[in-house]
């Protein structure tokens, strides 16, 4: 009988990436720890670290990082394949296209707080659409809105300024 | 560097726009939404059957024959109420205005109903 031995060798691409998603997961597991009135609504701290792999490394370490985040938060909160699952992963796959888009925007006009608002309005654009077609169907969702975006509003300014301290740091010492 | 200063200067200037669309865009959100509730017309029933069929836009009183007499219901813009009734307990009267999409007053002993309609109903009905 042969050994046969499958080495795999992470990159400092993947390196990263992990270490990123686990600043995200750690984040999603604290955040999930906090009472707050309104079921879904969440600040998306690790949104933060979204922003700045965004701003730094590109769209597809952002895009492994939010997704890696979704599922092993999830798995970790006992939420996988739970309906806050699907809601969760709905507003990361809707945020991370609208990034897709906002970060080609002039970045000397928009910055990291532009594109957590952005993120911020498609999470909870995606989540009200999931929960009105699938979860709650009836437009009465739909009344919770102007809630859900005041909060987004809020929780985006606050993240965006967030990405943007930690970004000016890096970019102090590096 | 002030802390004021320090945290503008994470701001870029479309971040400002951006924020203010925002803003704009939940306030329009909460009008747009929460407007529902407010009546555009009534529908007024006696014995069962609709006696009369009109809009809130300006103010009249309208006289219902039912078995026990006649019940007198008013309307002003925006609201209507049943002003007078034949009944022994004056539930309906007592009601006082209605002015929600929905709203119903019953005065069930003179068999007269009164029904406020409108599209952002945020009821099917209301009964007190």
């Amino acid at each position: 009988m042969t050994h046969s031995v499958i080495e795999l060798t992470p990159t400092d691409t993947d390196r990263r990436i992990a270490r990123h998603a686990a600043a995200a997961i750690a984040l999603t597991v604290a955040e999930a720890a906090i009472p707050l009135p309104l079921p879904g609504l969440k600040p998306g701290l690790a949104n933060i670290i979204t922003l700045v792999v965004l701003a730094r490394w590109g769209w597809r370490e952002a895009a492994w990082v939010s997704l890696l985040r979704v599922f092993a938060a999830s798995l970790l909160l006992g939420q996988f394949l739970a309906p806050g699952f699907f809601l969760s992963l709905g507003g990361a796959l809707a945020s991370l296209a609208v990034l897709a888009g906002a970060m080609r925007l002039p970045s000397r006009w928009f910055g990291p707080v532009s594109h957590s608002l952005f993120a911020a309005f498609a999470h909870i654009g995606a989540q009200l659409l999931i929960a009105r077609l699938w979860l709650t169907p009836h437009d009465g969702v739909f009344y919770l809105a102007p809630i859900l975006g005041g909060a987004a509003v809020v929780f985006g300014l606050v993240n965006g300024f967030a990405a943007a301290a930690l970004l000016r740091e890096k970019a102090h010492a590096g | 560097m002030r802390p004021s200063a320090t945290w503008r200067g994470l701001l870029r200037p479309g971040d400002y726009i951006v924020l203010a669309a925002s803003i704009a865009l939940c306030i329009a959100a909460g009008f747009g939404l929460w407007r529902g509730g407010t009546p555009d017309g009534l529908i007024i029933r006696a014995g069962g059957e609709i006696f009369a069929e009109t809009d809130l836009s300006r103010a009249r009183r309208i006289a219902v024959p039912g078995p026990l007499g006649t019940t007198l219901i008013e309307i002003q813009p925006g609201r209507a109420r049943v002003a007078a009734d034949p009944g022994p307990r004056q539930y309906c009267v007592r009601q006082g205005w209605l002015s929600r999409a929905g709203a119903v007053a019953i005065c069930a002993p003179n068999q007269v109903s009164l029904i406020l309609t409108g599209r952002g109903s945020d009821f099917d009905s209301l009964g007190y």
